[in-house]
């Protein structure tokens, strides 16, 4: 599937409120394209409420519902439920949630969710950081970036959500990224084909999050690829199956970038390079990193 | 054709519920409403429950999940006690503000710490601000009538507002009561099917819920009161109809009780009420000419029907909650009610706060206590004030 190749209409119509360079927007504009007007979307607080349009308008041209900051698996087990006694099985329900909403506050009800089975599509896009709020620390800021709340750098590391995910057993995960839209398109149109709870997170780079220009987005994504930052995968039935770059990084087909190619180019982490460079932070990223790899090379290779 | 069925508060309620044929039910068990959610998944098992069950991780998701499957058109319903409801808070508003009628029984129990799972209407008091109509039940018959009520209340177009039932922790909870139950038949001829004020639909896409400007919000505001006080003259017209329908009344927003001639009534709520009855016979009978008014709907409050009242007679309100800093709910509504509008004197007493017993002798002493003048605070704490 090429990008000319993919569906021409657009559900996500003109009079966004986006940022430009936003992430969230092309995601979902591959998501909307993959599912079709055959969907309703469930929207906790994250970037997405201001990106909708404000009342009575929207950019949206599939049912949107707002819902409560950590209620989004929650009131899509609802909108699925009710959709179901009314036999209407053929609309898909998305739940679209920042990795706020789902790292953090949110994941209690996306747990809850999951373990019942609930036939939806769960998709975080992750952009590191609460950005609607205007930029601070979430459970998957990574390690030394800059936020508003950790103005000296995060002194933790990031959570791996895919495998708290994973922890579910539920038929299909996967995690994709913005600078491959085509991979991105396949995953959803498998998700939708697969009953049962399913769950997606997009890395989702965020020009003014992270601090970067705005034409760099895709960019900046490829390179999370590419330094092993992030990685795309499938899980499906208990099997994990790295693909695209992270497939050829973990057969080591081709080498893994070092972190700093990535992080240089963030002014979140210009304090690790400006005034001097913080080798030893800089080489904390790239162990854990490394420990990480070699966590995947040991489970799936 | 109705039959008698004689079981506690909570099976009461789950009965009603399920005859009011739910599409989604999504709730989550707390003491003392847990035998609520058994009671409907016998249903689910026996098969007289045919929607959606969805046994949720919280009540949080207990309430967003049924403002979901609200939002796509179909009945709902849950239910829920104390430390429950304070976690649905925000919910609460969320349903009221999306105009989703979700219809569900809270069970009056205490706030902790410490922990105390007796009666105490704290709870859902503390939840007075959230748009939602709320009733406050007696008896187990009140329970059955008013979860069938509720549903075509706060499903009305001019309303499409959630609507609580409130009743006593253990006293209605756990307290079996004859109840007459009316068949399926009878309940849809009452009860017409929901049309959603708005929904979720593929065929016709909508934003719901985004971001609303000041103007444009003042008037969601505004537009909830209006049907909130529309709610005032529809209770009473469905409380008419269920009595001509069922023969049975247990009050609109108030039920009078030997008022005539009364120079003081008393206004009380939940299972005081009950005990109030008791007491209004003993004090007229010693020639106290004393009526009852037991407040049925706290939201809407009824205050032109109090303000009628202080016209006649003499207040005295008995609170089983306490807004801290300040004084009991009803104490504090009844007379912004009536301010610069009637010379009654209004008397308020705390009473039965953590689940402590009123019994009907409680309920005499206080009346008197009010008749005779000789409380000394502003508002008595009873049982407390001689300590």
């Amino acid at each position: 599937m090429a990008i000319k190749d993919l569906p021409f209409e657009e559900c996500y119509i003109p009079g966004s409120a986006a940022c430009p360079g936003c992430p969230a927007t092309m995601a979902m504009r591959i998501v909307f394209k993959a599912i079709g007007k055959k969907m309703v979307m469930i929207v906790p607080a994250c970037c997405t409420a201001v990106i909708e349009s404000l009342h009575p308008k929207t950019s949206f041209n599939v049912p949107t519902m707002n819902i409560a900051f950590e209620a989004a698996a929650a009131g899509a087990s609802g909108v699925e439920a009710g959709f179901r006694k009314q036999g209407r099985e053929d609309i898909t329900v998305v739940a679209w949630a920042g990795d706020g909403g789902t790292y953090d506050i949110g994941i209690q009800a996306l747990s809850g969710a999951l373990e019942r089975n609930t036939n939806f599509i769960y998709i975080c896009y992750n952009n590191q950081i609460y950005s609607n709020t205007g930029i601070q620390r979430s459970g998957a800021t990574p390690y030394a970036a800059w936020t508003t709340t950790t103005v000296d750098g995060k002194t933790e590391f990031r959570k791996e959500m895919g495998e708290i995910i994973q922890a579910h057993h539920i038929p299909y995960a996967a995690q994709a990224c913005i600078a491959y839209p085509e991979d991105l398109y396949k995953k959803i149109i498998k998700a939708k084909s697969i009953k049962g709870p399913k769950y997606i997170e997009i890395m989702a780079p965020c020009p003014p999050g992270w601090r970067f220009a705005m034409e760099r987005t895709v960019e900046m994504g490829a390179m999370a690829v590419e330094t092993g930052a992030w990685a795309l995968y499938e899980y499906e039935n208990d099997k994990v199956t790295f693909n695209g770059k992270s497939k050829l990084i973990l057969e080591g087909k081709i080498e893994r970038k070092p972190i700093e190619d990535w992080i240089k180019y963030q002014g979140r982490f210009r304090h690790l390079f400006i005034p001097k460079k913080d080798v030893k932070k800089i080489k904390a990223i790239q162990e854990h990193t490394d420990r990480i790899w070699e966590r995947y090379r040991t489970c799936y290779l | 054709m109705s039959s008698v069925m004689i079981d506690t508060g909570n099976y009461i309620a789950a009965k009603a519920a399920v005859l009011c044929k739910p599409d989604v039910v999504a709730a989550y068990p707390i003491t003392p409403q847990t035998t609520l959610v058994e009671g409907i998944a016998k249903y689910v098992g026996t098969g007289e429950f045919k929607g959606e069950y969805i046994c949720v991780e919280s009540e949080h998701s207990a309430m967003a999940a049924c403002i979901g499957a609200s939002a796509t058109g179909v009945r709902t319903f849950t239910g829920t006690s104390s430390h429950g409801l304070l976690l649905m808070h925000e919910m609460l508003h969320w349903a009221a503000l999306a105009r989703l009628p979700v219809i569900m029984c809270n069970i009056n129990r205490v706030i902790g710490p410490g922990w105390n799972i007796w009666a105490d209407e704290n709870d859902s008091i503390s939840q007075r601000d959230t748009g939602w109509i709320q009733f406050y039940c007696s008896s187990n018959q009140e329970i059955f009538d008013t979860v069938i009520q509720a549903f075509k209340i706060g499903e009305h177009e001019k309303v499409s507002l959630p609507v609580m039932i409130s009743y006593n922790a253990f006293i209605l909870s756990h307290t079996s009561m004859p109840v007459f139950v009316p068949d399926e038949k009878e309940i849809d001829s009452f009860l017409p099917k929901r049309i959603p004020k708005w929904k979720l639909e593929v065929e016709n896409p909508i934003t719901f819920g985004n971001i609303i400007l000041p103007h444009e919000y003042e008037k969601v505001r505004k537009e909830m009161q209006d049907s909130q006080e529309y709610s005032k003259k529809l209770i009473v017209e469905i409380s008419k109809e269920w009595k001509k329908k069922f023969g049975r009344f247990h009050g609109d927003l108030l039920e009078l009780y030997k008022c005539e001639d009364a120079e003081y009534i008393l206004l009380s709520m939940g299972a005081i009420g009950a005990e109030s009855k008791v007491a209004i016979d003993n004090l007229q009978k010693n020639g106290f000419k004393v009526g009852l008014a037991r407040v049925r709907s706290f939201r809407p409050f009824p205050s032109e029907d109090i303000l009628k009242l202080s016209k006649q007679a003499d207040l005295i309100v008995i609170d089983r909650n306490i807004s801290i800093g300040s004084e009991g709910a009803i104490f504090n509504e009844v007379k912004g009610s009536i301010y610069g509008k009637s010379s009654a004197k209004v008397h308020g007493f705390i009473a039965g706060l953590g689940g402590k017993d009123v019994t009907f002798k409680d309920v005499e002493n206080m009346c008197k206590k009010a008749i005779n003048g000789k409380e000394k605070a502003h508002q008595v704490w009873y049982g407390l004030e001689e300590v």
